[in-house]
């Protein structure tokens, strides 16, 4: 698939993702494309993760578990969380190609990481679709 | 295709490193690691069995300055040779902006080879990429084993086999040694930032 986007659509996305998840204590967010590409991120300036390594991994992983679904049946299985001693991290699909990355500390219910995901979710596919129809 | 962002003037380039297995991809992106390590700022990232096969994907990003005033990351990836991981290997191809072929100049090898590219050109069809209109470089790796005495393809066979219809540059190398290791990795990223910037264009 071939998309671009403008810098008022990046500047939107990452608005979205420091308002709705890093301002309400998410430590490191980044949004990807299916071929591991970055396409926005953001992190609470305290922490430094390779995040070119992560969204290659992530994009590779996602992948995998999306063939394991389709052999047992499933048409896919939309997110993923991972959960750790100290970071959890936890992955959710966006329309057919991209990846929303949430890392959070155990500061943070996953029920409430879930609900805001999901908000952020909406909002981005938003302008992600209005990318992508026109 | 290749990501470009405006905001941070940023292009994310993916090149992948394809082959027959036990052909020497991994190695390939081991001695560029070691050569520019003081370049590339991060780890090499592998996902190997515990017989040190490459059983998802090696990566590593690599920073090449700046083509009309955009920073370029090159991405480098190499997939498993081995015929049972298709489907990593097709996992690995989504996205992808340049190819280096890794073909075994071993005579025993010349059946893998061509099976290897077959296959390429398979699951590139899977993106509906052509292997005829990708930017591609082939290299005949292992040459330094001559000098041990077994016996290799002649250069006119690998060509024959591989490059009659591809008509893309071809470099005799040993990864090993790193002989055109590097000459291979900037003749693919020349021709692939080529196509991008005829594609923006």
């Amino acid at each position: 698939m071939s998309y671009t986007l403008g810098q008022e659509q990046l500047d939107g996305i990452e608005e979205i993702l420091q308002r709705d998840l890093i301002d309400v204590g998410v430590r490191c967010v980044f949004l990807i494309d299916m071929a591991g590409n970055i396409i926005a991120n953001r992190d609470n300036g305290k922490i430094k993760h390779d995040v070119y390594s992560l969204a290659a991994l992530a994009a590779g992983n996602f992948g995998a578990v999306s063939a394991m679904a389709k052999i047992i049946g499933e048409g896919e299985f939309s997110l993923l969380f991972h959960k750790g001693k100290k970071e959890n991290i936890h992955f959710n699909k966006i329309i057919t190609e991209f990846l929303l990355i949430t890392i959070f500390s155990n500061d943070i219910s996953l029920g409430f990481l879930r609900l805001k995901v999901n908000e952020t979710v909406e909002k981005v596919k938003q302008v992600l679709e209005s990318v992508q129809a026109s | 295709m290749a990501f470009v962002n405006p905001k941070k003037k940023e292009v994310q380039v993916k090149i992948v490193y394809y082959g027959p297995g036990r052909g020497g991809k991994t190695t390939n992106l081991e001695y560029i690691y070691q050569k520019f390590s003081s370049r590339i700022k991060t780890e090499m990232v592998t996902i190997k069995t515990h017989g040190d096969r490459t059983l998802f994907f090696d990566f590593l990003p690599f920073d090449i300055g700046k083509v009309n005033g955009y920073d370029v990351k090159i991405q480098l990836y190499t997939v498993p040779g081995q015929v049972k991981y298709n489907a990593t290997r097709r996992l690995v191809l989504r996205g992808v902006d340049g190819i280096v072929f890794v073909a075994d100049a071993m005579a025993v090898r010349r059946e893998k080879n061509i099976l290897s590219l077959k296959n390429l050109q398979q699951n590139l069809a899977n993106y509906k990429k052509s292997v005829f209109k990708v930017p591609i470089v082939l290299q005949y790796n292992k040459v330094d084993l001559s000098e041990q005495g077994i016996p290799l393809l002649p250069i006119e066979t690998m060509d024959k086999d591989l490059n009659s219809r591809l008509k893309t540059a071809s470099f005799p190398a040993s990864a090993l040694t790193g002989t055109n290791v590097v000459m291979t990795m900037k003749k693919i990223i020349s021709m692939t930032m080529a196509a991008i910037i005829n594609e923006l264009k």
